[in-house]
């Protein structure tokens, strides 16, 4: 299938610390692809590069047919990526509906219209029942999910998840799995994630893109992933010692 | 009625006759308040306006301000001016003065946003503007300079209602402030509940997160500060046929600035009705306290020559640091929740 997302040697240095070095990737349209390394790889660098925060020092990022990079964060929302904070960024004096509200204002004519799309994106994550509440008094993995519902609600084409399992109970990982899933398969949805939690990558993800220093060391399907020596080493350390 | 049932719909039952007493007292208020009541009333009005503007912009959008002095003297000066030249009457030229008004709010704005100042680097842009064009203002001969600019009055204007020209009865400029103060108030109201409040809350929440959800950050704190710049303005008209003297000393000194602040520090900041509460609380009991001191200086409790000008300021001050250290929200939610005047869930 055609790629919709297109990372082409991207390359990205804070202050003369290569954080990104010549990283290329696709995600195919439909995907669900995961990126996955140890900290301080380059993930969310990486995530902070496609979603517009950071403009790379060489290299592109495609979506479908368009070029992006160097694009405005707002600018690429609107292109059709909707992406979530690792560290989350609720807006703490607005209520949970409130907070979804604000994403699902964009390309709707009101806040009536909004605010009832909200609703919905609120059912599908399991906060319905937060709705009222002020976004400070969530638990973290509510936050998260709010993270998940309000990029939800931007309509992307594409959705990048920062680590939105950390922190949930095996059965809400896996309710959270099976959601994304059914996102997918019902709208066409595209989803790159970052995350740590390796029984959601694995439930989720068709391809998996290894991070290591800045640099891409390995790509493939999960179960070709966990057996590549190159990643274990840098997970695991040298074998031999 | 759909506008009025928004308007009215967090307020609980007690609330509502809490309103609605309070509306027909001040309507009444000519019939039943001294002329001295009048004027304090007229001031506290004219504060709520210029506080409701402020809390626009640091309450709704996250954007502080401590140069609206600035936004209020240059819509008194302009339509004083284009009065005092051409004939212009203030019903007109408030047109023109609240657009330079909202002219100078951009041009602050954008160089603060499109540069990226924010926070207290902001505040410290605004005040310097407002030095700045208070320095201007003081050398410029037909706006008066440092001697004043002054309005005509005859005797005759202190009848009736003329409010095309502003002149009137101290009734008229009563009601028609209490209407501006209200009026910003159901403008605020309104605008908390579109996209603009939306958007606005979300800037001041998390800019970064309400970008990344596909907000122009730019545009949105544009909007801010220009229909608040504007209110601010529309303000300044009424101060220039208000007061009929406008000194750069007065009008531009930081101490504006800082006045229409402290009404919504004291109600709450970030909501509608916190403006207009705090002034009510502060403004008379400024008056108070100059009053008492008048009283004790008669009763010869204490030297009439003592000078204690500074009182009232500080005690203005006192309060704001109790606010501050124990009700940092303001005292409207806290006398919202103590007497149930919204109901639960909902914010006035």
């Amino acid at each position: 299938m055609a790629a919709l997302l297109r990372v082409d040697g991207v390359s990205k240095s804070f202050r003369g610390l290569l954080a990104l070095n010549d990283v290329s990737f696709d995600v195919a349209e439909r995907g669900i692809a995961a990126l996955i390394g140890p900290n301080g790889a380059g993930k969310t660098t990486l995530f902070n590069v496609i979603a517009g925060v950071f403009r790379p020092d060489r290299g592109t990022v495609c979506l479908g047919d368009a070029d992006i990079t160097g694009r405005r964060p707002d600018r690429i929302c609107h292109a059709g990526i909707g992406r979530t904070f690792q560290l989350v960024k609720p807006f703490a004096q607005m209520t949970v509906l409130e907070n979804v509200t604000v994403a699902a204002l964009h390309g709707v004519r009101g806040v009536t219209e909004a605010k009832a799309a909200a609703r919905g994106f609120l059912e599908l994550l399991e906060l319905d029942t937060r709705a009222g509440q002020h976004a400070a008094n969530l638990t973290l993995p509510d936050r998260k999910r709010l993270e998940v519902a309000r990029a939800l609600a931007t309509g992307p084409r594409l959705l990048l998840l920062d680590e939105v399992m950390a922190g949930l109970r095996p059965s809400e990982t896996d309710r959270m799995v099976a959601t994304l899933r059914r996102l997918r398969d019902e709208t066409g949805l595209t989803i790159l994630l970052i995350e740590h939690v390796m029984r959601a990558v694995m439930a989720l993800s068709e391809r998996i893109t290894v991070l290591h220093h800045g640099e891409k060391i390995s790509e493939g399907a999960p179960e070709r992933i966990v057996r590549d020596p190159a990643v274990l080493e840098c997970y695991l350390g040298d074998q031999e010692l | 009625m759909k506008s009025i049932d928004l308007f009215l719909s967090p307020l609980s039952a007690s609330g509502r006759w809490l309103g609605a007493v309070f509306l027909v007292a001040m309507l009444l208020l000519p019939y039943w308040g001294s002329s001295y009541v009048m004027t304090v009333a007229t001031t506290v009005f004219y504060l709520a306006l210029v506080g409701q503007s402020w809390n626009l912009m640091l309450g709704f959008a996250g954007l502080l301000s401590i140069g609206h002095a600035l936004f209020v003297g240059v819509g008194a000066y302009s339509s004083a001016y284009l009065f005092s030249a051409i004939g212009l009457p203030p019903a007109i030229g408030v047109v023109p003065a609240v657009a330079l008004s909202v002219l100078i709010g951009l041009l602050i704005g954008y160089l603060g946003f499109r540069f990226a100042i924010g926070g207290v680097y902001f505040a410290l842009l605004t005040i310097a503007f407002a030095e700045f064009v208070r320095i201007v203002v003081d050398h410029v001969p037909w706006l008066g300079a440092t001697e004043g600019f002054f309005l005509k009055v005859s005797a005759a204007d202190r009848y009736g209602i003329d409010l095309a020209n502003l002149r009137g009865a101290p009734e008229m400029y009563y009601y028609l402030i209490m209407a501006l103060a209200l009026g910003a108030l159901v403008l605020c109201r309104y605008l908390l509940r579109s996209r603009l409040g939306y958007y606005w809350q979300a800037i001041r929440d998390d800019p970064e997160a309400a970008e990344a959800l596909g907000v122009n950050l730019l545009r949105y704190k544009m909007y801010a500060v220009a229909i608040s710049s504007g209110m601010a303005g529309v303000a300044g008209v009424f101060y220039a046929f208000y007061q009929n003297s406008l000194f750069p000393e007065i009008v531009f000194n930081i101490e504006r600035s800082i006045e229409v602040t402290l009404g919504s520090i004291v109600g709450g900041v970030g909501t509608l009705f916190g403006p207009i509460f705090g002034t009510f609380i502060l403004t008379p009991l400024g008056e108070l306290v100059t009053e008492g001191i008048d009283l004790l200086k008669h009763w010869r409790v204490i030297d009439p020559e003592t000078k204690l000008d500074g009182l009232k300021l500080l005690v203005w001050s006192f309060i704001v640091v109790l606010i501050v250290l124990f009700k940092p929200t303001g005292l409207w939610p806290w006398v919202c929740d103590r007497l149930r005047l919204t109901r639960p869930g909902a914010e006035g």
